[in-house]
């Protein structure tokens, strides 16, 4: 792994902990503020939840209190190419949430009138007929859908590894392959132990996903976070069939053909974790109950094979909800982590909003429903 | 109902640890992909008779030498079912899952004996993707399945002992063979001439070797030895293969060319379960760590056979039973001593085999230019059609490994699970980085490793045993 410049004790303004989205979205963000950043990581980057999600850019069924971030979030995404110079592969095709029964139009409606409340209007319901005429393989018994029409996704690896890249040639220095063991807090400096490497900053940025809740506690916050490994199959290619990112309301899918005509499968089924060994494995029977809500909802994948599948290991908060803003025990210290299996999508905003809240001390949205102290 | 003993894989190694396994009382369950019993060098014995007397035996004597397995395995209180396509397995607890007739099963076991065997090392030469070439291997697979006669000129390349068996079964079966290229080299003879000694005391199985060496010779066909620069050529299909023998460039016309550089163990369900592997040098392979009853880094999971690396088909039979009798004796079915007794011959018998293997293993030593295919438009990865170049391009944008590389190139990423592709790759990229393929390592393997259609995972029925999660 090239690890842009190793340092053994130097001086940075901000170290930023955890190289993924996250991690170098807020790293990269600060560089373009005049910051000089350090990222630790103790993989490599991209290498866990960051590269290996299902790349889903939507704003579709969020709680609204993440709704204005991934709004925010989105608008980055359409230009991306701009801010990294790769287009991340990110398609706007829409996303689809599809109803099967009485109950969830119901919920649709439901939500929608929530929406209108809070003054969103991008989610609009689709009866059967518009339905089949955005995804005609639908299943027969399908009722409708609630559709937001300006989102889409992205390939997780490219749009990680071009934060990564941008990073590095805004002259963020990377210290890879080195967990973080120890922080300690000298004055007003931040000091780092990771490997056989001791580094000085002024400010702390805690973006280590999983892990998250074990590096807050070494600043002295206590955020409860579970290790989760959600999963994800992908099939052989198939000739294009499908659009939008869809999600069925009352079960776990989440369902995207690819551009090169694979199909991503998953929705949060999942898998066995080895904490130590840092590997997560899928669950055959959870890939069997997956198998059955894809052939219930699109009938003619039944005799596509599946090729791979896989697990990221992510942490999950007890609401669901990610931890970002500025440490409770600490001064100079900030967190953007337990994104909850829902965080590549907002990868891009949560660096800015880490960037403002180091450079201006405060965000110009709302974070404040996910502030540490919540629990 | 959980089984004691789950046996994937009826080769000679599967057959014979299924039918010792049985002997001592225990449930055995015996799951293969294929339709009847046999594995590589028995396929479709089941199927097919020795021909009459006065015709040609185009299969040979060692291939009917395979019936006593048969009759055992019918006679055994095994389950065994044909068609079973493993494609998960987990250990803690042992669990496999398998396909059959379009729906899938997930199995528990107390031991799990993997005795799935060897494949034909990929030999990535330009043009070795066109229609009309194919592994000497599959060759023999169209043989033993019912005498398809291969029509055309046909060209041999390569090295190795099925390679020289495949060019004497198509001799007698009167295959106009156009050429057979080896790419052993003067300096191959010379390292494996130091193991003869040793060779030597497996007497019959060296004499096969030069009966096989001598039918070739005295057919009189065209052989080029130190064979180097191989490429296929042709638009739809292939008409020809160049080459340099001895620094001489050099061409033949063809129809069909067979290629073949040696065997290498399956390790895609040692992988899977994260087993210990070891590089063997002189035959550039993973293999798994195992003990000498075949035992791996998991308790109570066995590799029996070529799968544990190559030895040949009687020394597989003798370690399905070693694998067999300390299952036996870890699940109380055997007293120690009793194994240790009956091991003594199945022990003996494997370490006869075992003999000649460091002289083949010297003689019929991949070339590194096979190994490590230079011509940088060479497709290594089949399935998604990434050639050498584009994996150093890669290489040249910070991707150092395997795994990375799946995501820069989708290389490996196909319908054979990488199976094609993964030792090039791995040796591409420790050539590249000045380190060892070991450094570098292997694609990390995930289930299922054989494709499964979605509606038979969907269909899926569960032992008790193993629902909960
Ligand atoms: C193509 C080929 C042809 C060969 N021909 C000869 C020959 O003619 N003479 C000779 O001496 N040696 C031959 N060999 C060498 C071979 O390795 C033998 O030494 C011998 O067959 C090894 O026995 P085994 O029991 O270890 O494995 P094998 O005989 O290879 O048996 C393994 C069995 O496992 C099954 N299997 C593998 N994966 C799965 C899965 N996922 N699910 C279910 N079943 C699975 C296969 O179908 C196969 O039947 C050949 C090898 C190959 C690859
Ligand atoms: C299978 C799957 C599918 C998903 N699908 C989607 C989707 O479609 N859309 C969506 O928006 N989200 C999705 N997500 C969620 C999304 O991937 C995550 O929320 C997001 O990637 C989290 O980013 P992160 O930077 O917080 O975490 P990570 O990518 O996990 O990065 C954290 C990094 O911190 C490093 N680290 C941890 N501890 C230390 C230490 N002590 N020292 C040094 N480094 C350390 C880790 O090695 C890691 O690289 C999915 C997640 C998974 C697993």
């Amino acid at each position: 792994m090239r690890t842009g410049a190793s340092s053994n004790s130097a001086r940075y303004d901000v170290i930023v902990i955890g190289a993924g989205i996250q991690g170098l979205s807020s790293a990269l963000q600060l560089a373009l503020r005049g910051r000089r950043v350090l990222v630790i990581e103790k993989d490599g980057p991209g290498r866990h939840a960051s590269g290996v999600n299902a790349g889903g850019v939507r704003s579709l069924w969020r709680h609204p209190a993440e709704i204005p971030l991934a709004r925010a979030s989105l608008e980055i995404w359409r230009n991306i190419e701009k801010l990294l110079g790769t287009d991340c592969r990110y398609h706007s095709n829409g996303s689809l949430r599809i109803a099967e029964s009485d109950h969830d139009m119901a919920r649709l409606d439901e939500r929608v009138a929530e929406l209108a409340g809070l003054g969103y209007e991008h989610e609009e319901i689709l009866g059967q007929n518009a339905l089949r005429a955005l995804v005609p393989d639908v299943a027969a018994h399908c009722r409708g859908g609630l559709y937001s029409r300006d989102e889409g996704s992205a390939s997780p690896f490219h749009a990680t590894w071009g934060f990564f890249e941008r990073a590095q040639s805004e002259g963020v220095t990377f210290l890879i392959g080195n967990p973080v063991s120890r922080i300690e807090r000298v004055g007003a400096v931040w000091r780092v132990h990771a490997g056989a490497n001791r580094v000085e900053a002024d400010v702390l940025i805690n973006c280590a996903g999983a892990w998250g809740g074990e590096l807050a506690r070494m600043i002295g916050d206590d955020v409860p976070l579970e290790m989760e490994a959600p999963t994800m199959m992908v099939t052989q290619r198939v000739p294009r069939f499908l659009g939008p990112v869809c999600g069925v309301v009352s079960r776990k899918l989440s369902f995207k053909q690819t551009g090169d005509g694979t199909v991503l499968i998953g929705g949060g089924h999942r898998g066995f974790v080895d904490r130590d060994a840092e590997i997560a494995t899928p669950d055959p029977r959870k890939l069997a109950l997956s198998a059955r809500t894809v052939s219930d909802v699109f009938p003619m994948m039944r005799d596509v094979p599946i090729a791979r599948t896989w697990c990221g290991i992510e942490g999950m908060t007890p609401d669901h909800l990610p931890v970002i803003g500025p440490s409770v025990a600490a001064q100079d210290a900030f967190h953007a982590f337990g994104f909850s299996a829902h965080g590549f999508a907002l990868g891009p905003i949560v660096g800015c909003i880490i960037a403002d809240l180091v450079t201006k001390g405060d965000a110009e949205l709302p974070v404040a429903p996910f502030a540490a102290d919540r629990f | 109902m959980k089984a004691d003993v789950m046996v994937i894989g009826a080769g000679p190694a599967g057959l014979s640890a299924a039918t010792e396994a049985a002997r001592h009382g225990l449930k055995v369950m015996l799951l293969d992909e294929q339709a009847s019993p046999g594995g590589q060098i028995y396929r479709a014995l089941a199927r097919n008779t020795p021909p009459p007397a006065g015709a040609p035996d185009i299969l040979g004597e060692d291939y009917w030498r395979g019936r006593p397995l048969l009759d055992a395995i019918d006679q055994a209180a095994v389950e065994y079912v044909p068609g079973a396509t493993v494609w998960t397995a987990e250990t803690d607890p042992l669990t496999v899952g398998y396909l059959k007739d379009e729906r899938s099963f997930l199995r528990a076991a107390r031991s799990l004996i993997i005795a799935t065997g060897a494949y034909e090392r990929p030999v990535p030469v330009p043009g070795w993707t066109l229609p009309g070439v194919m592994s000497a291997g599959a060759a023999q697979i169209l043989m033993k399945a019912g005498g398809a006669a291969l029509n055309g000129r046909i060209v041999l390349a390569g090295s190795g002992p099925l390679l020289q068996l495949v060019t004497c079964q198509l001799l007698k079966s009167g295959a106009e063979i156009a050429g057979l290229l080896e790419t052993t080299t003067t300096k191959d003879y010379l390292a494996a001439a130091r193991h003869l000694p040793r060779a030597l005391r497996a007497r019959d199985l060296l004499r096969k070797g030069l009966e096989m060496r001598r039918t070739i010779k005295a057919s009189g066909i065209r052989v080029h030895k130190g064979v180097t620069n191989l490429q296929c050529h042709g638009k739809e299909t292939v008409d020809g293969i160049s080459f340099e023998s001895r620094g001489k460039p050099d061409r033949i016309e063809a129809d069909l060319v067979l290629l073949h550089e040696g065997v290498v163990p399956h390790v895609q369900m040692s992988r899977l379960l994260d087993l210990s592997h070891e590089w063997f040098e002189p035959q550039r392979y993973w293999r798994p760590v195992v003990d000498e009853w075949g035992e791996t880094s998991a308790k109570g999971v066995f590799i029996a056979g070529d799968g544990a690396g190559i030895d040949g088909a009687r020394a597989a039979e003798a370690s399905g039973r070693l694998a067999a009798l300390q299952a036996a004796a870890q699940l109380g079915a055997l007293p120690n001593a009793e194994r240790d007794e009956q091991a003594g011959a199945a022990f003996a018998q494997k370490a006869k085999e075992q003999r000649i293997r460091p002289l083949l293993d010297h003689l019929y030593r991949p070339p590194a230019h096979i190994v490590c295919p230079e011509d940088p438009s060479t497709i290594v990865c089949r399935c998604e059609e990434v050639c050498v170049r584009d994996i150093h391009a890669c290489m040249e944008t910070g991707c150092d490994g395997p795994n990375q590389l799946k995501a820069y190139s989708r290389c490996g990423m196909g319908p054979c699970q990488g199976r094609m592709c993964g030792l090039t790759v791995s040796e591409l990229m420790a050539k590249q980085r000045g380190v060892t393929p070991d450094e570098v390592g292997y694609y990390r393997i995930r289930t299922p490793i054989k494709p499964i259609p979605l509606s038979a995972l969907a269909a899926m029925e569960a032992d008790e045993e193993v629902v909960a999660s």
